[in-house]
């Protein structure tokens, strides 16, 4: 996966968890939490996507990788470039 | 021969949920869309747990636990469950409150309570926001060493009328004290006294049917009737399966959502477990149950709406203990007007008290039976004042004490409100001492209740769903396949 295929399939878990935001808007170096209606329930959720779609595992000291979108990228990148994106 | 409740399931599973509260349900569909093979065995007929109902004669079906549960709820429905089910969740506004040192209705909301704390009982605003986000900015992590009572002295000092009016429906919703810690009221009071109190419309029965159709639709078989015996685990202390009628049916997980007690002492066996461990279990507290008076209104009688929940006491002051008392006058009223079944047109009230197992225990079944008309009786009594000639009105009257909940829940204690906060640690300590071992269910205050209960089991079913991808054989690479 490239690095925006990694900020896209980001985008697709927020938008399946929380479907009444507006991700057109997201601001990448800003906190999720201060710019959506995200609670610790829903980061939970990512996490549970990401082993799903991805089978990766992030380790509960690795959550607050997750707090923005650029960090996000930023950890899931090398960990998700060798995987296929399925279409 | 009796009846096979097990006939059909499959020969091996996943995960096992022992128990279908709404943690255990909750957890099963979200494992289930996960991809992995749950049976839930529950030892009842319904499903639900504590989040149940009952039918009898002349159309009257009675809640347990329906009023009220906070926002949240809707969210937790709509990812967890459905759409469907979170659109039936609607707002109840008309809470009630009637004590010696204060009379008033409140929709239980911030805004309202500002509004009521500030112009009834004199509390300068700045004082009010403080209280609000200190409590908002407690988090799970926090010092234990405050107790609830404590915090309200430090931002209220003896304005028991104001302890009064922030503990007392907390306590009827999660049987927490004043002596409790800080925080785990802070949570509840946050999710809770902040944006409202909701309900179900439709009822129990509707939600839990709902629910069923969507764990069958995601492939969870589901199984009534059976009490799993034993927990079955090998000697490198891992999971292998359960025992339920004698049979032995294989699972790499068993998640239980029966009470933790039961779980570690009766389904698995101490001796199962380090001595370390078993020490700290013996230290758990359990937290109280309840008494509840169900009141059917004969079908065509009606009542006026006189709130939905209602506190009532003629306590001069609030106190944790005497509320637990047999004779307390301490009581909430859960009024179920006819929308709350659209179609149904019957009206029933279900009045709850906290109660100690020990009041009602060991009594000789004549004394027991009169203990529970006296009840009855002083319920109505206090009722005649709300709603004036009710015992004309009544279709159906029944109680339930400690005794009828350890009866169906099979709870220690017949406990309605779990453990104290100290059994949330040895739940999810749990997995570490057995492998492919899972708790979930009401351990300590804040997964008490039906959002906290919910929502803890799917932070326990991501835990189910790591191990399971852990255990998981190596799948081979997915880029020579062709199709």
């Amino acid at each position: 996966m490239t690095r925006e295929q990694v900020r896209q399939a980001i985008l697709n878990i927020i938008s399946d968890i929380a479907p009444d935001e507006d991700l057109a808007s997201i601001k990448d170096e800003e906190k999720l939490r201060d710019q959506f209606d995200l609670d610790s329930m829903d980061f939970l959720d990512i996490v549970m996507e990401l082993r799903k779609r991805f089978n990766l595992e992030v380790p509960e000291k690795d959550y607050q990788e997750l707090v923005s979108m650029a960090s996000s990228v930023e950890y899931l990148f090398p960990r998700l470039k060798d995987n296929e994106l399925v279409s | 021969m009796s009846k096979d409740w097990l006939k059909g399931i499959k020969s091996a599973y996943d995960t096992i949920i022992i128990g279908s509260g709404l943690a255990g349900l909750t957890a099963a569909n979200k494992l289930a869309k996960l991809g992995h093979k749950v049976l839930i065995l529950e030892h009842h007929y319904n499903l639900g747990g504590l989040a149940t109902w009952f039918k009898r004669k002349g159309g009257h079906i009675l809640d347990i636990s329906l009023h009220g549960f906070p926002t949240g709820m809707i969210k937790t429905c709509r990812k967890y469950w459905t759409q469907e089910i979170a659109d039936s969740i609607v707002r109840l506004k008309n809470i009630r409150f009637d004590n010696p040192q204060f009379s008033f209705w409140t929709n239980f909301d911030k805004n309202d309570f500002t509004r009521l704390m500030k112009d009834r009982f004199g509390i300068v605003k700045e004082t009010i926001d403080e209280f609000f986000a200190t409590v908002r900015a407690m988090n799970f992590y926090d010092d234990l060493s405050m107790t609830t009572r404590e915090l309200f002295e430090k931002f209220f000092p003896g304005r028991t009328d104001v302890h009064r009016l922030l503990m007392e429906p907390i306590t009827y919703a999660n049987g927490s004290t004043l002596d409790d810690p800080a925080i785990t009221y802070g949570i509840v009071f946050a999710n809770f006294m902040d944006k409202g109190v909701y309900t179900f419309k439709g009822g129990t029965n509707e939600l839990i049917k709902k629910m069923k159709k969507e764990l069958l639709k995601n492939g969870v078989d589901i199984r009534t009737h059976c009490m799993v015996e034993r927990i079955v685990v090998d000697e490198d202390k891992t999971v292998q399966g359960v025992e339920v009628q004698g049979r032995m049916i294989p699972a790499k997980t068993v998640l239980s959502n029966s009470n933790i007690l039961n779980t570690v002492q009766k389904l698995v066996g101490e001796e199962q477990f380090a001595p370390e461990f078993v020490k700290e279990v013996k230290k758990v507290r359990l937290n109280d149950s309840s008494c509840q008076v169900y009141i059917g209104l004969k079908r065509g009688e009606t009542i006026d709406n006189v709130g939905d929940l209602l506190f009532t006491s003629q306590e001069k002051e609030f106190s944790s203990e005497s509320l637990l008392e047999p004779e307390t006058t301490s009581r909430t009223f859960s009024f179920y007007y006819p929308e709350t079944r659209p179609g149904l047109n019957m009206y029933s009230i279900v009045a709850s008290t906290n109660a100690r197992f020990k009041d009602w225990a060991h009594l000789t079944k004549q004394e027991y039976e009169n203990k529970k008309e006296v009840l009855i009786e002083r319920t109505l009594d206090a009722l005649e004042k709300y709603v004036p000639g009710v015992r004309k009105k009544v279709g159906h009257l029944e109680a339930s004490t400690p005794m009828t909940f350890k009866r169906y829940t099979t709870h220690p204690g017949g406990v309605s409100f779990g453990t104290k906060f100290e059994g949330l640690a040895i739940s999810k300590d749990l997995p570490r001492q057995i492998g492919g071992l899972f708790h979930a269910g009401s351990v300590g205050i804040i997964m008490s209740g039906w959002l906290g209960a919910a929502n803890y089991g799917v932070i326990v079913a991501n835990e189910v769903d790591k191990f399971l991808h852990s255990v998981r054989e190596p799948q081979p690479e997915l880029e020579t396949v062709s199709v």
